[in-house]
């Protein structure tokens, strides 16, 4: 059983580590060389030394800081989102008016509207926040609406003659068959929190790692930033992977489709 | 049991699919409806199950108890099986119960013991798509069943399955037929199954409905269709079928 998961693992996985560390490799080589200078693209080596180097700091102040937004953030959007989709789905007349709200909202350019959540919550969390929810409630509430969407109408039926009302089969049919499309909402929404946060921070923080990420730019210390950017990168990573965990706990019983 | 009288209906202006028909099934009868495709038998179906409204006359359900509101008041199968894919065969014919909510712990042992007559009881935690279409076909029946109510319209059950797995479920179904106290209106397009497990066959066409009684003995056996009295009434059918299209 485990050599067979290993094994399947390694033919998911292999090809994408080896030329992971060609890549790695080849930049290194590159940089040790001199072909491109180390203040232009750091080699993995010295990105690695600093994030050693500021590893207190990283670890204990930037990446918990950044983590606490993600978090709430998320936690805002998918409550929200969700309630919106769902709503959306019971009320034509809410769908009617939300719908092109929802697509405006998307049309903000983020670096646009950052100086009004910073004019209304100041350097607090909640202007970070406030970016994070913008990027992240979307893909929440257009793949709930979507997801309940999907379908189902014969099983409707079905339920119907069964003497079910709406609640029930919403219940019933319509949340199983819309959580496949939700999930992979979440996925997404989880991926752009991390996005949302850093460019909050970036446009007015005291901490986080957009934050820092920014403060080393402003003195040239591009190993720092890359140390920033490569935490920054797995912490999506890590947090897309629990969220795909998850539906696949979920889901189990879907596979049977 | 069941009794529709002068019934219309039609899907917007000029597309009758049927006008004044009648028809009517008794308590414990088993009755056939059958037509060409497109006759409006499954229409006929969403019609006594409150799924649709007619247009004109009147489909009295136990008697006139239910007149109005018909959703939820006979057990219906759809031509698709409509098994729920994330749930297992126990859940899928728990189904009604939970709709109904009625208690399913009280109910279990009698839900166990119908899977054991069905032949599911081995796969009760299965999902639909580990089933034979026959398997997929009994389950989605006793999920029919479990609603509990008196009348079943079955709407070609056994219509996707080979003709071996269907002679199968005929004797199946004619066994089990004297203990399940239950009447049905069953829409086939296939005269012989028609045949053996009816009282009765309704034939519906464009010009109106025929009724035509079947005189054969229960409990019957799935051999019958090579006696000569079956070949006779079986020609008999196809005769009335063939002779009012023209």
């Amino acid at each position: 059983m485990k050599t067979t998961r290993i094994k399947k693992w390694s033919s998911d996985y292999g090809w994408f580590i080896i030329v992971v560390i060609l890549l790695v490799s080849i930049w290194q080589w590159v940089v040790n060389r001199g072909i491109i200078p180390a203040f232009i693209l750091p080699s993995p080596s010295a990105i690695w030394g600093s994030l050693m180097d500021n590893r207190e700091i990283l670890f204990e102040e930037h990446l918990p800081a950044t983590l606490n937004e993600v978090l709430i953030g998320f936690a805002i959007s998918v409550t929200a989102g969700t309630l919106l989709g769902v709503g959306m789905h019971f009320s034509r007349p809410l769908e009617k008016v939300l719908y092109p709200f929802l697509v405006i909202s998307q049309t903000i350019p983020l670096i646009a509207i950052s100086p009004i959540f910073i004019m209304w919550f100041g350097y607090s969390i909640w202007s970070k926040i406030a970016v994070t929810i913008l990027t992240a409630f979307f893909p929440i509430v257009v793949s709930t609406y979507d997801g309940l969407k999907t379908g189902g109408n014969e099983y409707r039926e079905l339920l119907l003659t069964m003497g079910a009302n709406r609640w029930t089969i919403f219940k019933k049919i319509q949340v199983p068959l819309a959580l496949p499309s939700f999930l992979s909402g979440l996925k997404m929404s989880v991926v752009y929190c991390v996005v949302g946060a850093t460019i909050g921070e970036w446009l007015g923080a005291s901490e986080g790692l957009g934050y820092f990420s920014r403060r080393m730019s402003g003195s040239l210390q591009a190993d720092a930033v890359f140390a920033a950017i490569f935490l920054l990168s797995s912490l999506g990573i890590i947090l897309f992977l629990i969220i795909s965990l998850l539906e696949r706990q979920l889901l189990k019983n879907k596979s049977h489709i | 049991m069941l009794q529709i009288n002068d019934l219309s209906f039609t899907f917007g202006p000029g597309k009758s699919v049927f006008e004044k028909i009648s028809l009517d099934v008794k308590a414990g009868e088993f009755v056939s409806l059958i037509g060409s495709s497109g006759s409006g038998k499954s229409t006929l179906f969403k019609l006594v199950n409150g799924l649709l409204e007619p247009d004109q006359g009147e489909i009295v359900i136990n008697d006139g108890k239910v007149t109005g509101k018909r959703l939820g008041s006979v057990g219906y199968m759809p031509q698709k099986d409509l098994l729920l894919p994330w749930r297992t065969v126990l859940d899928n014919v728990l189904l009604p119960l939970e709709v109904a909510k009625e208690n399913k712990k009280v109910k279990l042992p009698e839900v166990r013991e119908w899977l054991t007559r069905f032949g599911l009881a081995d796969y009760e935690e299965s999902f639909p798509n580990e089933l034979s279409g026959g398997m997929r076909q009994r389950a989605a029946f006793l999920r029919t069943l479990m609603t509990g109510k008196e009348l079943l319209l079955l709407d070609e059950p056994f219509g996707a399955l080979d003709s071996m797995t269907k002679r199968t479920m005929h004797s199946w179904l004619l066994g089990l037929w004297g203990e399940l106290q239950k009447t049905v209106l069953f829409i086939t397009h296939d005269l012989e199954e028609a045949i053996l497990l009816s009282d009765r066959i309704y034939v519906l066409k464009p010009d109106g409905i025929k009724e035509w009684k079947v005189n054969m003995p229960r409990p019957r056996s799935p051999e019958l269709i090579y006696q000569e009295d079956f070949i006779r009434m079986r020609k008999e059918l196809e005769w009335l079928i063939q002779h009012e299209n023209n």
